[in-house]
C-alpha cells in the first residue's frame, strides 16, 4: 500500500472513533479498488493489516458488497442496470448492443484487456434509465445506441 | 370500492399541486450550493434554534403537529420516533441519515443530496441538536459516486462557514458530519443492516428489539431517518407543524417527492402536496408514453403490491388513498408500466432482485427468494405448469412474516400482488409458452 492510498485511507479514518478501524474498511477497500480496478488476496491482506482487523472479516464484506470485484475486470469495468426501470425503457437493447459490440457476455473481459460488462442491480437514479457506470464512478444516463457507441470511443 | 373512492376524492381538498419543499432549490442558479441555500433563508433556523436556546421538546412538538412521516417507507411519525431517543444518556450519541436508496424505481434523495444538501445538512444539525446526538452520518448508496463526492464538500462548506463542527455559532452545541458510502448492497437501506455497515460489518440486519434507539452505532443510541425526511424539519420549523400539515391532508401531512419512472414522457422525481390526484400526477409527467395506454403501476416501489390502472385512475397520493387501493406510499418509487408491459416478466426481474439482494441470514428469505426467482423463470420460459402459480403463492406466504428484516416480506408482496392482478398473464405463458401482449 503506498503512501497515496494511506492518506486517504487516513482520511476516512477521521470519520470514527480512533478504536473503530474497522469502520473505514468499505472505503478503505473501494480506495483499493479504484487504484487498481480489482481486489487481490493481498490487496485483501493489506487493508486488514492496516484496520487491525482479521483478514476472513475484510473479506467477508469483499465479498457481501456487489461493487467489490476480486477477479481483475479490464481498463474500463461497465456496470449496467437491468432492473425494472430500466428493462422498461428498454436496457435489454442496450445491454444486447454492448455484448455484440465487444463480443463478450456479462462478467467477460474483452480479449484486449479494455472493457469487463457487469449486470448491475438498481443504482438509485431510475429517472436516467437506462444507466451505467464506468468503473463504478461516473454515471452515464438516458443511455440510447449513439451514445454508448460514443462512450466506447471516448474510453481510450 | 370505486364508490368508497370516488367519495373520498370529494372529501379531501383536491386543490392539489406540486410544491418544493426538500427540492425548494432545484429551480435556482448552482442550486446545490451554500449560498443558493442560504439566499432563501437556509440555515437561520438552526441560527435562531442555537441563540434562544429553544427547548427541544417544543421542537419535537412542532415536528408532531407537522404530520411529518418518515419518508424511507414505513412511514412512522418522525416526531414520535424522536422522541425514543433517551436525553440523559452520558455518552456519544449518534443520528444517521439513511440515503441508501436501492429500491428499484427510487431516485429522490440523490436530488436532494446534489440539488439541496445544505437543506438536508440544516435537518440533520437540528435533529442532533433536539436528541443532543454528538455524531452524524449520512450513509450514501454507492453507485451515486459523484453526487457522494459533492456531498462531502457540501459537509466542507457547512464546516467552514461555522455551521458544523465544535461550539456551532458560539452556542456550546457540538455535532460533527461525515459522508460515508455503501458498495453495492441493497439491504443496507434496512436501518440496523445500515448500522452493521457503518460499523464495517456486512449489512446483515438485526434483531429487534433492541431498536437503534437504545442499542446503535458501537451499542450507542442511534436514531435513523430517511433523507427527505430530515430534509422537510428545517421547512417545518420555519413555518409550523401546522403549515406543513396544511400542504397535505389529514394523517398525511406535507407533500412527498415521488420518483416517477418506465413509461412516461417525463420520468423524473416530482414533489407533490399529498392528497394529489394520481391523474394529476401522470399528467405532470407527461402522461404514457408514445400515446399508450396506461396498464399497472407500482405506487411506492417494489415492496408495495402493484395496482392495475383502472383502480389506480381514481386513487389519490397520500398514506390512507393509496392504503385503501390495497397498496402504499413506500418511498414514492412511482413505476409506471404502460399495455406492452409483459408482467410476467416484469416480476421475473423484480423476483431476481430481491434473490440477488436477500443478505442470506435467514433461511425462509435466502432460499425462498431463490424458489421464487426459479418459478417465474420456469413460467417465462414455457416450462411450468398451472401447479407451479399456487406453488409461487404458497412459497411467497411462508416466506413472508418469517424473517429478520422486511425484505422478505418485499419480496413476497410483488409475486402476491401481480399474481392476483395479472393471472391471467401467467396462466398464458404457462399454456402457450408466450407473453399474453
Amino acid at each position: 500500500m503506498n503512501v497515496k492510498l494511506k492518506k486517504l485511507i487516513d482520511k476516512e479514518l477521521k470519520k470514527y472513533p480512533s478504536d473503530k478501524k474497522q469502520s473505514a474498511v468499505i472505503a478503505a477497500l473501494a480506495i483499493m479498488q479504484n487504484d487498481r480496478g480489482w481486489l487481490s488476496k493481498e490487496d485483501i491482506s493489506e487493508v486488514a493489516l492496516y484496520l487491525g482487523m482479521p483478514e476472513i472479516a475484510v473479506l467477508e464484506v469483499a465479498t457481501f458488497y456487489n461493487m467489490f470485484d476480486l477477479k481483475a475486470v479490464g481498463k474500463y469495468k461497465l456496470s449496467i442496470c437491468t432492473n425494472i426501470s430500466c428493462m422498461l425503457r428498454d436496457a435489454d437493447h442496450i445491454v444486447n448492443h454492448l455484448k455484440e459490440k465487444l463480443k463478450i457476455d456479462f462478467n467477460e473481459v474483452t480479449k484486449d484487456g479494455k472493457f469487463c460488462l457487469k449486470e448491475s442491480e438498481c443504482m438509485g437514479a431510475c429517472g436516467g434509465a437506462p444507466l451505467l457506470t464506468v468503473n463504478n464512478q461516473k454515471m452515464h444516463e438516458h443511455l440510447n445506441i449513439d451514445k454508448v457507441d460514443q462512450l466506447l470511443k471516448e474510453l481510450k | 370500492m370505486n364508490d368508497v373512492i370516488d367519495k373520498n376524492m370529494e372529501l379531501k381538498n383536491n386543490n392539489k399541486q406540486l410544491f418544493n419543499i426538500c427540492l425548494r432549490t432545484s429551480s435556482l442558479k448552482n442550486p446545490g450550493s451554500i449560498k443558493t441555500y442560504q439566499s432563501i433563508g437556509g440555515y437561520e433556523q438552526i441560527k435562531k434554534i442555537l441563540k434562544n436556546k429553544i427547548d427541544p421538546q417544543q421542537l419535537i412538538d412542532e415536528i408532531k403537529i407537522s404530520g411529518l412521516r418518515g419518508r424511507g417507507g414505513a412511514g412512522f411519525p418522525t416526531g414520535i420516533k424522536w422522541s425514543f431517543m433517551p436525553r440523559d444518556y452520558d455518552g456519544t450519541k449518534y443520528i444517521v441519515c439513511n440515503s441508501d436508496e436501492g429500491e428499484p424505481g427510487t431516485f429522490k434523495d440523490r436530488d436532494i443530496i446534489r440539488y439541496n444538501p445544505h437543506q438536508l445538512i440544516e435537518g440533520m444539525i437540528i435533529g442532533a441538536y433536539i436528541m443532543n446526538a454528538q455524531v452524524g452520518f449520512n450513509y450514501i448508496h454507492g453507485e451515486i459516486w459523484e453526487d457522494y463526492i459533492s456531498f462531502e464538500k457540501a459537509i466542507e462548506d457547512a464546516c467552514k462557514a461555522g455551521f458544523l463542527g465544535n461550539n456551532i455559532l458560539g452556542s456550546g452545541f457540538d455535532f460533527e458530519l461525515h459522508a460515508v458510502h455503501g458498495y453495492g448492497a441493497y439491504i443496507c437501506g434496512e436501518e440496523t443492516a445500515l448500522i452493521e455497515s457503518i460499523e464495517g460489518k456486512k449489512g446483515q440486519p438485526r434483531h429487534k428489539p433492541p431498536f437503534p434507539a437504545t442499542y446503535g452505532i458501537y451499542g450507542k443510541p442511534t436514531n435513523v431517518n430517511n433523507t427527505e425526511t430530515y430534509a422537510s424539519i428545517p421547512w417545518i420549523i420555519e413555518h409550523g407543524g401546522q403549515e406543513f400539515m396544511n400542504q397535505g391532508v389529514p394523517n398525511s401531512g406535507g407533500t412527498k417527492i415521488f420518483s416517477v419512472s418506465g413509461h412516461v414522457e417525463k420520468p423524473g422525481n416530482y414533489e407533490i402536496q399529498l392528497g394529489m390526484p394520481f391523474r394529476q400526477l401522470l399528467t405532470e409527467a407527461g402522461g404514457v408514453w408514445k400515446n399508450r395506454q396506461l396498464k399497472a403501476v407500482i405506487p411506492g416501489g417494489p415492496s408495495t403490491p402493484v395496482v392495475p390502472a383502472e383502480i389506480i385512475m381514481n386513487a389519490t397520493l397520500d398514506y390512507d388513498g393509496l392504503v385503501q387501493i390495497g397498496s402504499s406510499v413506500g418511498a414514492g418509487s412511482m413505476i409506471i408500466m404502460d399495455e406492452s408491459t409483459c408482467m410476467v416478466q416484469a416480476l421475473r426481474r423484480l423476483s431476481y432482485f430481491f434473490y440477488e439482494e436477500s443478505c442470506g441470514q435467514c433461511t425462509p428469505c435466502r432460499e425462498g427468494t431463490g424458489w421464487v426467482y426459479r418459478i417465474i423463470d420456469r413460467v417465462f420460459k414455457g416450462q411450468a405448469t398451472l401447479a407451479d402459480l399456487d406453488l409461487l403463492t404458497d412459497v411467497s406466504k411462508k416466506i413472508s412474516g418469517r424473517t429478520i428484516c422486511a425484505l422478505g416480506d418485499a419480496a413476497a408482496i410483488p409475486v402476491l400482488s401481480f399474481i392476483k392482478h395479472f393471472r391471467g398473464e401467467f396462466e398464458n405463458f404457462i399454456k402457450y409458452g408466450k407473453s399474453a401482449t
